[in-house]
């Protein structure tokens, strides 16, 4: 437990120290959502019906940017051989890496969300909903993209690799996330979309470690 | 019967005699089930004969699902026993199946035109072979990506078997969710309930796609063994530099190197 919470921190203090992941993730979230209005045009009912959308959608291409860095530093300077070769299971060092690049990344595009939705206009229910549904969505953006990085670890144009593996993946979060802000505009309630979404991030939290460890283990060979 | 082939040799001598038996025979079984889809079965009472294309479009799509399924049991055999024809098998079957799925939604969408009035909607059963189709790519796409061949075929193997969780998806699709896409009805408990009349010439397109599969994927593992061998011999020859084995660590490209 203690080697888990020492990883953890190490990984969080380096992504926060160097700076530039959060600020990074944050400024294509925003810049990617700004852009909209400007080629859909600025019609509020325009953009009240695909805000939701937009700013899911944002939030996915925001997380994909980061994911390169999730093993690769680790694995340039020969810190995975470490890890893999120390007492902690590969599994739950995965889990702890995914935890932190949540903390430094995910959390942040939660919070940001609200904001994003006033600019496209978004009633209070559903900023209510669209932040829920991101805090409990992008876990599974961070886990599922750690199989897809240790995946292509090491590979030729490693990240059009990765989003060609990650993007796919991503879309069960993508419907169920925007699915359940909708519902909760029209007024049909959230609640089914936001149960199956908490499902699918466990089922995540369950299986993506033993693959990414998997991944890892044939990276490392 | 699994180690007895596990001899790349004895496979090469086996495949050698099987192709073109598996050939004509596909071609023959094709030639007669396309004739008796496409003439001699009856159009349908709603349908006219647009319902012809379903005698392309349903055995493609069961073959966009088996053949993932087979790429997905392979690469679990390689990974598990090391079986050296397996990745082969696995890397040769995926652009097959890809090619199958891409057949199956291309057929599907000039069948939805008529039929429902659009090219593509977006219900479930269309998505998720539509993702399908993505997670062929993308094994493709890992499988070549590495300069070490035997990693590019573990990682894909990796990702081969995540998304085996598809699979039910696709199946199951039709009954979860309330979709456009016709429920199952050559596959249910119950028994088949289609005509006999369609239901021969369906199965007989499905044995032909079967037969095609299995003669394509030997001639390409055929094309992969022999081009591996010709690898090693130019590399015993010493005409090209041998890639690193294992991880090549090379300094970013926006590094200075003095």
């Amino acid at each position: 437990m203690a080697a888990f919470l020492g990883l953890f921190r190490r990984d969080l203090s380096l992504a926060l120290r160097q700076g530039g992941d959060t600020g990074l993730v944050i400024g294509f979230f925003v810049l990617a959502v700004v852009l909209f209005p400007f080629g859909v045009g600025p019609e509020p009912e325009v953009l009240q019906r695909i805000g939701a959308g937009i700013i899911w959608v944002a939030a996915l291409l925001a997380a994909l940017l980061s994911l390169d860095r999730l093993f690769e530093a680790d694995y340039q300077d020969g810190e995975l051989d470490l890890l893999a070769l120390s007492s902690l299971p590969l599994e739950l060092a995965v889990l702890a890496k995914c935890a932190a690049h949540w903390v430094a990344t995910g959390l942040p595009l939660a919070l940001t969300s609200p904001f994003l939705a006033l600019l496209v206009d978004l009633d209070s229910g559903s900023i209510a909903t669209l932040f829920a549904s991101l805090l409990i969505g992008t876990p599974t953006l961070s886990l599922i993209g750690s199989v897809a990085a240790a995946l292509s670890l090491g590979a030729r144009r490693q990240g059009v690799v990765l989003s060609l593996l990650v993007l796919p993946l991503y879309i069960p979060p993508l419907i169920f996330g925007a699915g359940a802000v909708e519902a909760s505009a029209v007024g049909s309630g959230a609640r089914a979309y936001l149960l199956i979404l908490s499902a699918v991030s466990l089922a995540a939290l369950a299986l993506c470690p033993w693959a990414s460890a998997a991944a890892l283990r044939q990276a490392l060979e | 019967m699994i180690n007895w082939l596990a001899n790349p040799a004895r496979f090469m001598r086996l495949s050698a005699g099987a192709v073109p038996w598996c050939g004509w025979a596909a071609a023959f079984v094709l030639a007669v089930g396309l004739f008796w889809s496409l003439v001699v079965a009856p159009p349908d009472y709603q349908q006219g004969d647009t319902v012809r294309i379903m005698y392309v479009h349903v055995p493609a799509a069961w073959m966009a699902l088996s053949v993932y399924l087979f790429v997905a049991v392979a690469s679990a055999v390689g990974l598990v026993w090391r079986h050296p024809l397996a990745e082969v098998a696995a890397r040769a079957a995926a652009p097959i199946g890809a090619t199958f799925t891409f057949v199956c939604l291309a057929t599907g969408s000039l069948w939805g035109r008529p039929m429902w009035g659009a090219w593509w909607v977006w219900d479930a059963r269309l998505t998720s072979v539509l993702i399908l189709f993505f997670l062929y790519l993308g094994y493709i796409a890992l499988a070549n990506a590495f300069d070490d061949l035997s990693r590019g075929g573990k990682a894909a193997a990796v990702l081969a078997l995540v998304g085996v969780v598809n699979l039910p998806i696709i199946k199951f699709s039709v009954d979860w969710w309330n979709t456009l896409h016709q429920p199952a009805s050559v596959m249910r408990i119950g028994g088949p309930r289609i005509d006999i009349s369609m239901l021969a010439p369906l199965l007989i397109m499905a044995v032909g796609f079967t037969l095609l599969f299995v003669a394509l994927l030997m001639v390409r593992m055929r094309t992969a063994l022999n081009e591996r061998k010709a690898m090693a011999l130019r590399l015993n020859a010493g005409a090209i530099p041998a890639p690193r084995p294992g991880r090549e660590r090379v300094a970013p490209a926006n590094t200075v190197v003095p």
